[in-house]
């Protein structure tokens, strides 16, 4: 399961960088969204994936059977989660100004405030 | 218990909410922000004189004992910045005052600021890594906010570039963080400092101490990674373009020496080499650039990138002094390189241009703004007796001392060219006469004259904020002895994380 899940880690960085390479304005913004899957899922398969044990402490007992997952990296997925949402609908608003400002989604054309 | 850890981001987090409520009222918001700014200096004084005093300080959150719960730590280092940051906000919150346009003001540029700068001592203060990557957020999405408001071509083209190498950055940040807590199983900085000496040296600690030196030194700005922001900084108004050249990034360069020292002490002899020469190639690159360039804050710009370099020295240098030095530069550089913007904004008031050919005649029409531009840039450049001079003995004989021969001379070298293209702006926008052959203005205003320039008066407060800052960069110059003994201990608190690590974890076993 762990090499699966590595596998689509990578396949998800891949095709993060190719789009986020493309001119594009709108495969930037799809790029960057994978870019923030493909780290979310780096966190939960590198903290170790269990299976069907959730980590609750039994009745009678203070501490969680000593198999059961470990419930921080989902806390932290969650809040990574909930970050890369509100960044990624900024993104695409203000790609949308950009397009309605410079009337073009071609990364190439937006070379206003580049380096002279 | 331990509040005033907590009252730097309470503060500005409060004011945010409070500018928020009053979202009818830009007034209100001015006041409120204004307030805020002015208590995160005073709790930011108050946090340091503790830390001097009875050492570091931390706070459990929610009183879950490190390493459970998040912890909030303020050494002295820490504290610094704090002040750092106040001392800024004070002077742009009322430099924006009387430049930010109605606009702006009507669309939260107020508690916007709040919340940047609560994001900033945030990232100063956790003792969390993934709170760090939460606080750094916080900051990131309030200054995308700050740099697309108003919604100028140029903004929002510069805005994107940012937007989208910084989520690089913070993708490559929690990636790391994922592969710590795969490591060692817990991200508190404390926790981890001893976690990470035990682990066997297979090359997997390099790697993630790699990984975060790539997404810390996209937020600072180091060369090669430092694309964002010569496309984006120049594009806001002054008071925005001050406070991120002055805070930005060095919460970078602050996450990579927190991160270094406490973490991968042990690998920073490594990463020595490698250090170096993008110290080299940051201070060369950004300076040459910023030589290159003809208009006012696009050379400011690529001097924050220079100066970057000299921080990234003392980093690599690795030793007592060079970290003294290092805190030191970022303190002075700060304050001098806020100030440079904030005069240029002021010129730009005065002539209309930020455009040295269009520029002139101030240091006959307006000499008193001549003799703070003076001083700040000449600060910046190194020449004694200010803090610049102060600033660049203590990293260079810190470079001696352990024979870095190389970085010394290059950085010598580029005191030079940073003194020329101050000089640039010098004899640009003062020492010459105003041009006569002015165009008039695209909008159709008629071209300045000296006559016009001498008859603008600047507002109050667009003067007092420079003169304010140009006092705090005189004082560090003049109080050097005491401030230099503050910047040791702060320090030696760094090169020696036992402490650190005792005061997190200490109380709870």
């Amino acid at each position: 399961m762990t090499l699966l899940l590595a596998i689509v880690v990578g396949v998800l960085f891949a095709s993060a960088v190719y789009l986020m390479l493309r001119r594009s304005v709108l495969k930037l913004a799809l790029g960057l969204s994978l870019l923030a899957n493909a780290a979310n899922l780096v966190i939960f398969v590198a903290a170790g994936l269990t299976r069907g044990q959730p980590p609750l402490v039994p009745e009678g007992s203070t501490t969680p059977p000593p198999d059961a997952a470990d419930p921080l990296p989902q806390a932290m997925v969650l809040t990574a989660i909930v970050i890369s949402f509100a960044v990624l609908a900024f993104t695409l608003t203000l790609m949308h100004r950009v397009y309605q400002e410079g009337g073009s989604d071609d990364v190439d054309d937006l070379s206003e405030a580049d380096i002279q | 218990m331990n509040g005033l850890v907590l009252a730097p981001v309470l503060v500005p987090l409060v004011a945010a909410a409070l500018g928020l409520v009053a979202w009818r009222h830009p007034d209100l918001q001015r006041y409120v922000a204004i307030g805020g700014a002015a208590m995160l200096l005073v709790v930011g004084i108050g946090l340091l004189v503790v830390v001097e005093r009875d050492g570091i300080q931390t706070l459990q959150l929610g009183d879950w004992p490190a390493p459970f719960g998040i912890t909030m730590v303020a050494d002295l280092f820490a504290a610094i910045l704090v002040v750092l940051a106040g001392v800024l906000a004070v002077a742009v919150v009322l430099y924006s005052t009387a430049t930010i346009d109605a606009g702006r003001e009507r669309y939260a540029y107020y508690p916007l600021m709040m919340v940047l700068l609560a994001g900033v001592c945030g990232t100063f203060l956790t003792g969390d890594l993934f709170n760090l990557y939460v606080w750094f957020e916080v900051l990131l999405i309030a200054s995308f906010v700050l740099l697309a408001l108003g919604g100028e071509r140029a903004q929002l083209e510069g805005a994107l570039k940012y937007v989208a190498l910084n989520l690089v950055a913070s993708a490559v940040l929690l990636v790391t963080i994922g592969l710590v807590y795969g490591l060692t199983g817990t991200v508190n900085l404390a926790d981890l400092s001893g976690r990470l000496d035990q682990l066997e040296p297979d090359g997997l600690v390099a790697a993630v101490a790699a990984m975060l030196l790539i997404a810390f030194g996209i937020k600072a700005a180091l060369v090669p990674l430092f694309f964002w922001l010569p496309a984006s900084y120049h594009t806001p108004p002054v008071a925005v373009a001050a406070i991120f050249s002055g805070l930005l990034t060095k919460v970078g360069i602050y996450a990579l020496v927190r991160v270094f020292t406490l973490l991968f002490a042990d690998e920073a002899a490594e990463f020595q080499p490698l250090l170096l020469t993008v110290a080299a190639l940051t201070m060369i690159i950004g300076v040459i650039g910023a030589v290159a360039q003809h208009e006012m804050r696009r050379l400011l710009s690529f001097h924050i990138i220079s100066q970057i370099g000299y921080l990234v020295m003392g980093l690599a240098l690795f030793t007592v002094n060079a970290m003294a030095g290092l805190i030191y530069f970022l303190v002075h550089v700060a304050l001098a390189k806020s100030t440079l913007f904030l005069v240029a904004g002021a010129v730009k008031q005065l002539t209309g241009s930020f455009e040295l050919a269009k520029t002139g005649g101030l240091w006959v029409l307006k000499p008193g703004l001549a003799v703070l531009f003076g001083i700040a840039a000449m600060s910046l450049a190194g020449i004694p007796p200010f803090s610049g001079f102060l600033a660049k003995l203590a990293l260079i004989e810190a470079g001696l001392e352990i024979d870095h021969v190389l970085i010394v001379l290059i950085a010598l070298g580029v005191s030079l060219l940073t003194l020329y293209s101050m000089l640039k702006i010098w004899n640009a926008a003062f020492w010459k006469p105003l041009p006569t052959d002015l165009e008039p203005f695209a909008d159709g205003a008629a071209a300045v004259t000296p006559e016009r320039v001498a008859r603008t008066r600047l507002a109050l407060m667009v003067v007092a904020p420079i003169v304010f800052l140009v006092a705090c960069s005189v004082t560090l110059a003049v109080a050097a002895g005491p401030v230099f003994e503050l910047a040791e201990a702060a320090a030696v608190q760094l090169m020696e994380p036992a402490g650190y690590v005792e005061a997190v974890l200490g109380e709870s076993s």
